[in-house]
């Protein structure tokens, strides 16, 4: 086994997924035969090859610190589930 | 012939001679996206009312004298694409409800020129899937048999194209989302180099891998699509400061001098023998046009899906973070805390392929896993880009197939996430090394299902392989091919 039930569940935790048992006991076979696969990559030899971040050679993207037009508070929460005065509102974080 | 199988360069022509008007054109494709949706739920959302009123707008701004070359013309967007005030979902039930208050940069430019939006399109969510069979909105229909799919992740977009609900279409392709629905559909799919065109407001998957491009009917609107929406952006600061050629100049007539490189590792094992067939009689055609065949080789093909999965699914699981129920999208209300929220919020939203890309990629990143997974990855990474720049040192395009077999059936492949990954083989190499490619009609199968050829240029030669593209579809009759729908 490539992992295990015990590491998918951790992981859920990680990636802020609330899994069920039955989620976690398929995601656990699904990702053991994926990972048995990519398993693969281990057979070239890559000492010394440096590895690449993006395709096309980039360069850090200065722009000038100047003020421009963005969006409107309303703009900015219209989507949002739940707002107030401004912001957007959750569950109290510090009891 | 009926307005809705004119082609993007057809349709200019009628409308710069006023023979037609933007209001008519749209109003037929209208009418034809509500005869064929039905059978086919290519389109998420269809922009009736905007629609009408923007050609309208295109109408005066004719009447004006005021045409560019997309104006009037009735253009449909994978929903992935944020549309100022026009729900975007990415085909999740996460997003269902969300109203972009911004456009992206490729939307913006196309309505710029006053091209009319008829519509978002269906697409696995968050394009993650080969099928369209991942979306929150229901799968979508191949426009040649119904029973089959049109591919994915951009598969309303091809199906759109193959059955003329709209002339052109947008798509984004990671690792062969416009290309494989092209070929599964019988369409015309472009994917320019990363860096072409910018990513602006379009809902981010794998960041380093993504890119826009146009689904047409043929070649020469393929070209129109792709001067519309390339070149630099200051919003995407990975868009590339190039000059952008004139694409159109690029089509001309034969493939005189032109060097084709086959990759061997493309024509081996796997490889369905219709598709084998018709990849070599386009072969046998460029031949005749007067390109000159080398055989090539790209020697890590085979770890490309591997690779892609780790990389793909590592940057998913770092872009996917930011659904967490607090400025947009669903939230899940029962929550005790904050965690609790986001836990629940990501759980009811996400569908199960996306779910397990998250899953994936957070492991392959966790400590302990980062340099045995992604770093190993982004090492291949380098030899895959590395194979495709020594092969340009001898050839100028190279010709494979785009997918090893044609479109199968609905729910085939559903339930082996790793199957259904190797249908990308031949695309995602491309997405890896970061360069362009397109997928052109090039025969059906047996039973009728077509068949798309592959051409992959150097990067930011798109001019290369359109010009090259355009000389075997005037040598060739594939493209005019309907589906009956």
């Amino acid at each position: 086994m490539k992992i295990t039930h015990a590491e998918v569940e951790h992981v859920s935790r990680l990636a802020r997924l609330a899994l069920s048992e039955k989620e976690l006991d398929s995601l656990t076979g699904e990702m053991d035969a994926i990972l048995g696969y990519v398993e693969q990559l281990n057979s070239l030899n890559t000492e010394g090859i440096v590895p690449t971040a993006h395709a096309v050679p980039m360069e850090n993207a200065f722009r000038a610190d100047e003020v421009k037009p963005g969006f409107t508070p309303e703009q900015a929460l219209s989507n949002a589930p739940d707002a107030v005065e401004n912001a957007f509102r959750v569950r109290r974080v510090i009891e | 012939m009926t307005i809705y199988d004119l082609t993007l360069a057809e349709l200019r022509d009628r409308l710069d001679r006023r023979e037609l008007s933007a209001s008519e054109v749209t109003g037929a494709y209208l009418e034809r996206i509500a005869a064929t949706n039905p059978k086919l739920n290519s389109f998420i959302t269809v922009c009736a009312e905007t629609a009408t009123a923007e050609a309208e707008a295109a109408d005066r701004a004719i009447s004006a004298g005021e045409t560019a070359p997309l104006t009037g013309l009735p253009i449909a967007a994978k929903d992935i694409f944020n549309t100022a005030g026009v729900r975007t979902t990415c085909g999740s039930k996460i997003l269902g409800n969300y109203i972009p208050p911004y456009d992206a940069t490729a939307i913006a430019r196309i309505k710029a020129q006053k091209a009319v939006i008829v519509g978002k399109l269906n697409m696995d969510e968050f394009a993650m899937g080969s099928s369209n069979e991942n979306s929150a909105f229901g799968a979508v229909c191949n426009p040649w048999k119904l029973s089959h799919v049109p591919g994915g992740s951009s598969g309303g977009s091809a199906a759109c194209i193959a059955a003329c609900q709209a002339a052109a279409a947008l798509g984004t392709d990671t690792g062969g989302s416009i290309r494989q629905p092209a070929a599964y559909c019988s369409v015309v799919g472009l994917k320019p180099t990363y860096g072409r065109v910018s990513r602006y407001g379009v809902v981010a998957y794998a960041s380093s891998l993504d890119q826009v491009g146009p689904l047409t009917r043929d070649v020469r609107d393929s070209a129109l699509m792709l001067q519309a929406i390339a070149g630099y952006d200051p919003a995407d600061s990975t868009s590339v400061n190039t000059p952008v050629p004139d694409y159109q100049a690029a089509l001309a007539g034969d493939l005189k001098g032109l060097r084709i490189g086959l990759p061997q590792e493309y024509f081996i094992a796997g490889l369905d023998d219709d598709v084998r067939t018709a990849v070599e009689e386009a072969t046998a055609t460029c031949r005749d046009l007067g390109a000159e065949m080398i055989e090539v080789s790209l020697p890590h093909t085979a770890y490309a899906v591997a690779c892609y999965y780790l990389i793909a699914t590592a940057e998913a699981s770092s872009n996917l973070a930011r659904y967490d129920g607090v400025r947009y999208g669903l939230r899940a209300d029962q929550a005790e805390n904050l965690i609790d929220m986001y836990m629940q919020s990501r759980a009811a939203g996400f569908g199960p392929e996306v779910k397990r890309r998250i899953m994936l990629g957070t492991y392959a990143l966790s400590s302990g896993y980062y340099d045995a997974y992604y770093l190993k990855a982004q090492k291949v990474r380098t030899l895959i880009r590395q194979d495709f720049l020594d092969a340009f040192e001898k050839v100028d395009v190279l010709l494979t197939p785009v997918a090893p077999t044609p479109a199968f059936a609905i729910g085939e492949k559903v339930n082996d996430p790793l199957q259904m990954y190797l249908s990308d083989i031949y695309t995602i190499p491309v997405n890896l090394a970061g360069t362009c490619a397109m997928s052109l009609p090039c025969g059906f199968s047996a039973d009728g299902l077509p068949i798309g050829l592959q051409l992959i240029g150097k990067p930011f030669e798109e001019a290369t392989i359109l010009g090259t593209a355009y000389a075997f579809e005037q040598a060739t009759t594939w493209h005019e091919r309907k589906a009956e729908i």
